[in-house]
């Protein structure tokens, strides 16, 4: 199978360049001239180290110096960096610099050899493998074969299973929060109770689960249980009356967690009453119960059922009744 | 003999009577490397190789990669009395309290983007100059390998300061692990020692980050920098310069003296940006905490492409069975880039199968004379760029004052339509170029010299090209589409007919050239 034309008349190689002389190799003075270019860049680079130690040793941290264009700039901070770049920057030039203009650099043409080996070396290479393999006598050694084969497969689980203890299995905590029938809804920051009535339309709040004095939150417990309180007024709503009877006077809660990758969806818009989650753009609309209208997010966001308790403060009815955050295999989202 | 080359020489006797260097040293010392700028961009990578394992071999000796809780008590005032995670207090520390650590901070960070812009560059030049192509694509797969362990290893280094950026980024990796069908949810728990964040990653990650993952790199750079110099450097095509011979300068001195300077000149360029440009100032973002976030999370550049699929995906989820499958994290975070690399390891072999060149290739193309791969090359760049603009869609948005959603609609229609139409248009470009040439053959090139013929018409003066630059134009091989047999000799069709359709189209399309020049050419037009 040919691929190529063969050219009918092709044009004649006029073979490499011939060498031009540079000026440091012609002239005395040019070339005393290079040389001290060359040391005027190692100096520069030896001042650029010394920049570096004076700054070090000498320069407070806390000088501030004005420098145009960039503005107020920690002069320690600036002396280290500069230093160091200059010790090497200059470095490096007066190396580059001393090879272009003074060591030798006349064009050298070396041969290449096509990889294959010869076709002897191929052969004995061939024989050589067939004649160990042979020797190995697997083809004759039926039990040997077998029971090597079971072994090895045996011998690939104790590596894996030795990672077993890198984390407990998950079990059902993808699958709940803190979240109780009663659990009060509190301020993040501050775990202070919300009354009902304190809130205005339109505000809205952080919450975290209420814990117990002296109690520590588990960061682990922070990816699942934050929760958004938003007040609209009641006939903004459009929703089924199943999560309608989940809000309380126009209060209603979601979880913060995006239904997509378990950003903190974190951006409400106040005019268009839309809930954006900063990661990947997804957006929920408040009025129809977190429903996707934009975005990535294939689920709206899980709805917290609340309502108040005696003393007026809102509480959870009842626990998130599906798993919050992102999807995974054992979700059952129907 | 001087003293100094008497001990020296002692030295180099003392080495050769045990391992006989002399021999293959001298033969190493006289290898000749040839000269383009193209040539430094895999310099410049492991140059800023060599820059990360010292900057984050320094980094170690203050960082405290733990999640254990702490409260600050640095000297850093907005942050002070804070609970948070040993990680981030340390690198507050090596900020603000370690002399020249914020320095080798940034210097580590801006050394990883550059040596990521690096890899790409140079892969970009490996692949539109064909320098993949038989013998070398060990080289290319391993190149491949080194991509990819370089966004692992990009994405582990700037999470484990445990900021509020970071922590987000981990998140966001974790909902991808857990996106895996059967076993995402384990994997995920297992990695992170929990439900997330758990307390296991960040000493996970720090281990792999400082030892295993730069072990691998260490090795396969090793082998990709040794197979180089086993093979020989390919050459652009020149007078004088053939599949045979490698023209250039001898390692010792020159090429040494170079080599060595210009890792300084990268060292001290990555030196000054870090001076004077922060990067990742983890103290404005506080300590991570899952349920907060900051407007306009981005992550690196490299994996930002990566982040604009996600972000353009479609709310797609397949909800069956007690089961579900996110398709819109699978699609852009797995599927799409698993494609996108098997594509581009697998690439030379493709391109070797459709054209059926099986012969070495130490002489490089010129990108316009093989349009096709050009075409592709600049379509998958295209790609990654219109996905790399919506990554940052957000930022995009407030910059140019768009909203987010014309932006995503934008993205999620170009990101079908401009590749492919990037390619025809490159394509397009190539064969124009290939035109062009031609016509410089031909017609030489234009002095801009006006002249008043007798007849009262007015020319311009074209001036032959020399016979050098004739070379480079009219040297290149011109490939001719495959012929493949569907029937053979005895009428009977052969196996595999559309295969070899498909072929036979492939290779067609990649044969589109403009004729070049031949001496025969250029002399009928003498005759005129």
């Amino acid at each position: 199978m040919s691929t190529v034309s063969n050219e009918i008349e092709s044009f004649e190689d006029p073979g490499t360049p011939a060498h031009v002389a540079r000026a440091a190799d012609l002239n005395p003075r040019s070339e005393k001239r290079a040389e001290q270019q060359v040391a005027i860049l190692f100096a520069l680079s030896g001042l650029g180290s010394l920049l570096l130690i004076y700054s070090y040793v000498f320069v407070a941290d806390d000088i501030f110096i004005f420098i145009p264009v960039m503005g107020d700039q920690n002069a320690h901070q600036l002396g280290l960096g500069i230093g160091m770049a200059m010790s090497l920057f200059f470095l490096g030039m007066a190396a580059i610099h001393w090879a272009k203009t003074l060591m030798p650099e006349t064009e050298v043409v070396n041969h290449r050899h096509e990889f294959r080996s010869s076709n002897e070396d191929r052969e004995e290479f061939v024989k050589t493998v067939k004649d160990g393999v042979a020797g190995v006598q697997l083809g004759r050694r039926k039990l040997i074969k077998r029971s090597l084969a079971v072994s090895m497969g045996l011998f690939a689980l104790p590596p894996v299973l030795l990672l077993r203890d890198l984390g407990p299995l998950p079990k059902k905590q993808l699958e709940t929060t803190s979240w109780k029938a009663g659990t009060r809804l509190v301020t993040d920051p501050g775990n202070r109770p919300i009354l009902a009535s304190d809130l205005e339309v339109g505000a809205v709040v952080q919450t975290l689960p209420a814990i117990a004095e002296g109690e520590e939150r588990l960061l682990s417990d922070i990816a699942k249980d934050p929760v958004l309180l938003i007040r609209l007024r009641p006939e903004d709503f459009q929703l089924t009356p199943e999560k309608l009877a989940m809000t309380h006077e126009g209060i209603i809660a979601f979880s913060k967690i995006c239904s997509h990758m378990g950003c903190a969806v974190a951006l409400y818009e106040q005019q268009t009453k839309h809930l954006l989650c900063p990661c990947h753009q997804s957006t929920f609309d408040v009025t129809r119960g977190a429903k996707v209208i934009f975005g990535p997010a294939a689920r709206p966001l899980p709805q917290l059922d609340i309502t108040v308790d005696a003393e007026g403060y809102l509480v959870a009815r009842a626990p998130f009744n599906e798993s919050v955050g992102p999807s995974y295999w054992e979700r059952n989202s129907q | 003999m001087t003293t100094a080359e008497k001990r020296i020489g002692a030295a180099a006797n003392f080495v050769d009577e045990r391992i006989g260097a002399a021999g293959w040293v001298k033969k190493s010392l006289n290898k000749v490397f040839p000269d383009h700028w193209s040539f430094m961009l895999g310099e410049v990578c492991m140059y800023s190789f060599i820059i990360l394992l010292l900057s984050g071999t320094f980094l170690t000796l203050w960082f405290d990669p733990s999640q254990r809780d702490v409260i600050y008590e640095g000297v850093y005032e907005p942050l002070k009395g804070l609970k948070m995670s040993a990680a981030y207090a340390s690198t507050l520390d090596i900020s603000f309290e370690v002399r020249g650590g914020l320095l080798m901070r940034q210097i580590h960070h801006w050394a990883a983007n550059i040596f990521m812009a690096a890899i790409v560059a140079h892969l970009l030049r490996v692949f539109f100059t064909g320098a993949f192509r038989k013998p070398r694509e060990f080289n290319w797969i391993l190149g491949i390998i080194l991509v990819t362990l370089g966004l692992v290893e990009g994405l582990f280094g700037y999470s484990l300061p445990d900021d509020l950026l970071s922590g987000t980024g981990l998140r966001i990796t974790s909902a991808i692990i857990q996106a895996i069908p059967l076993v995402g949810t384990y994997i995920s728990f297992f990695l992170f020692g929990g439900a997330f964040p758990g307390v296991g990653f960040i000493p996970r990650i720090f281990t792999l980050h400082v030892l295993l993952i730069p072990g691998i790199f260490l090795a396969v750079i090793t082998i990709h920098v040794m197979l180089v110099w086993y093979q020989k450097h390919t050459q652009f095509p020149g007078p004088g310069k053939t599949e045979k011979n490698v023209v250039g300068h001898p390692i010792l001195p020159v090429y040494m003296a170079k080599a060595g300077g210009f890792f300084f000149i990268v060292f001290g360029v990555i030196a000054f940006i870090s001076a004077v440009a922060s990067i990742n100032p983890i103290w404005l973002y506080g300590p991570y905490t899952p349920g907060q976030i900051s407007a306009g999370s981005q992550p690196d550049w490299y994996m930002g492409w990566l982040d604009g699929l996600v972000r353009m995906a479609p709310p797609l989820e397949t909800h069956a069975f007690g089961h579900t499958v996110s398709w819109n994290i699978l699609i852009p975070a797995l599927i799409v880039p698993g494609i996108l690399f098997t594509g581009m390891a697998l690439y030379p072999f493709i391109e070797s199968w459709i054209t059926g060149d099986k012969r070495e290739h130490h002489l490089l193309d010129r990108p316009r004379n093989v349009p096709n791969r050009t075409a592709l090359g600049v379509m998958s760049i295209t790609f990654v760029m219109v996905a790399l603009i919506n990554g940052g869609n957000d930022i995009f948005a407030t910059a140019f004052s768009l909203s987010i959603n014309q932006i995503m609609w934008f993205s999620r229609i170009a990101i079908f339509v401009l590749p492919p139409l990037s390619f025809v248009i490159t394509k397009r470009l190539c064969l124009s170029l290939q035109r062009a040439d031609r016509d410089l053959v031909l017609h030489g090139k234009e002095t801009g010299r006006l002249v008043r013929m007798p007849s009262g018409e007015f020319v311009e003066v074209h001036e032959p090209i020399s016979a050098e630059k004739r070379w480079i134009l009219t040297s290149h091989e011109q490939p001719v589409a495959l012929e493949i047999e569907q029937i053979d000799a005895r009428g009977v069709k052969r196996p595999g007919a559309l295969k070899n359709k498909l072929r036979m189209r492939l290779s067609k399309a990649h044969a589109v050239a403009v004729p070049k020049v031949t001496a025969a050419d250029l002399k009928e037009i003498e005759h005129h």
